[in-house]
């Protein structure tokens, strides 16, 4: 493996979460309990599509291949996806959406901040940008799992089942393989084991003041980064998120 | 009703300088999500750098109903606009 491939698949990673995560925030358009927060969620969304435009942008760019990020995210198939499989699944309700937010948030803040340090200037200066956006997610979705965690008995124990359900999920952001590795070696991207402390402590923090237990167990749902497998949502997702360019090859407007 | 959010309302510092505006209000469970909302709702296309959030209910405001007593009498007092003074042209714009 050459690193232009480490970094396209690395860069892969990283747009394919930005992406699927974007998409699935934006279906509670227009759905949301409440007016404020259905724009806050809209306006969460449209950051998450704007960084993968940069992340799959710069993919194509390092591919060489004449790919566009729209390419890249319209014209590929489920088993091209690198994102991890927490992104993709199914929204559920509000807290579990804000939940999955949140788990991803800590990572993203984590991994951008490092990132803002790489030694590849492209990368650094979209590190630099999304890390400002990612930085008000946190502390929104970090804000509303307290608010709700600490809340009603009813908001509780939805958090606490959301968090059971997605927590043993966010293992697969913090897997190495050869590719991380060559990377690492280069300082371009870090060993994403090494996120992991700073990542707990965010998470525990919040956690903590949510009255939430974070659950125990070691097993750990992946297959999405390396690309050898993604759960049957991914399949729905893009169905509906490439159906105009797969019906209408081309179209632009 | 219990469990509607209190009302807020919204104020915007648009650049350095200026004062903040009442831009309009909405609904948040405290102040600090008050803030994050209004960033959100009214702050999406660079309007602002600053922002004020006032729970509605502790604003006091005045009656319309006394709309008479309190607004009327300056409305023949024209002595009291700075209209009667010519003012230097070495004063530039005021």
């Amino acid at each position: 493996m050459t690193r232009d491939e480490a970094l396209f698949e690395f860069l892969l990673r990283m747009g394919d979460n930005t992406l699927i995560l974007g998409h699935r925030v934006s279906e509670w358009c227009g759905h949301s309990p409440v007016l404020e927060e259905d724009i806050a969620l809209a306006n969460t969304a449209l950051d998450m599509i704007g960084q993968t435009q940069l992340w799959l942008g710069l993919a194509g760019e390092v591919e060489g291949k004449g790919r566009t990020a729209d390419n890249l995210a319209f014209l590929r198939d489920a088993w091209d996806f690198r994102n991890v499989l927490m992104v993709e699944l199914p929204n559920g309700d509000f807290g579990q959406t804000l939940m999955r937010q949140f788990l991803y948030d800590a990572w993203s803040f984590v991994m951008t901040d490092w990132l803002k340090g790489s030694s590849d200037p492209r990368i650094a200066a979209i590190a630099e940008k999304a890390h400002k956006e990612v930085t008000y997610h946190l502390e929104r979705s970090g804000d509303t799992v307290i608010g709700l965690g600490d809340g009603t008995e009813e908001s509780h124990s939805r958090m606490q089942a959301a968090l059971d359900y997605l927590y043993p999920y966010c293992g697969e952001m913090f897997e190495k393989d050869k590719s991380d590795e060559l990377l690492a070696e280069a300082g371009i991207a870090p060993d994403p084991t090494e996120l992991r402390p700073e990542y707990d402590d965010i998470v525990g923090r919040v956690l903590a003041e949510a009255t939430l237990a974070i659950p125990g167990g070691s097993y750990v749902h992946k297959g999405g980064r390396n690309g050898r497998m993604h759960t049957e949502h991914l399949g729905h997702l893009l169905t509906s998120m490439q159906w105009l360019q797969r019906a209408y090859p081309g179209a632009a407007w | 009703m219990k469990n509607e959010w209190p009302l807020w309302e919204i104020f915007i510092r648009g650049q350095h300088g200026l004062s903040h505006r009442h831009v309009g209000s909405l609904h948040a469970p405290d102040a600090e999500m008050a803030v994050k909302n209004a960033r959100d709702v009214y702050t999406r296309r660079n309007e602002g750098v600053s922002i004020w959030v006032v729970e509605a209910k502790h604003i006091a405001a005045s009656s319309p109903s006394e709309k008479g007593p309190l607004f009327e009498p300056s409305e023949s007092k024209i002595y009291r606009h700075p209209t009667f003074y010519d003012i230097p042209d070495e004063v530039g714009h005021m």
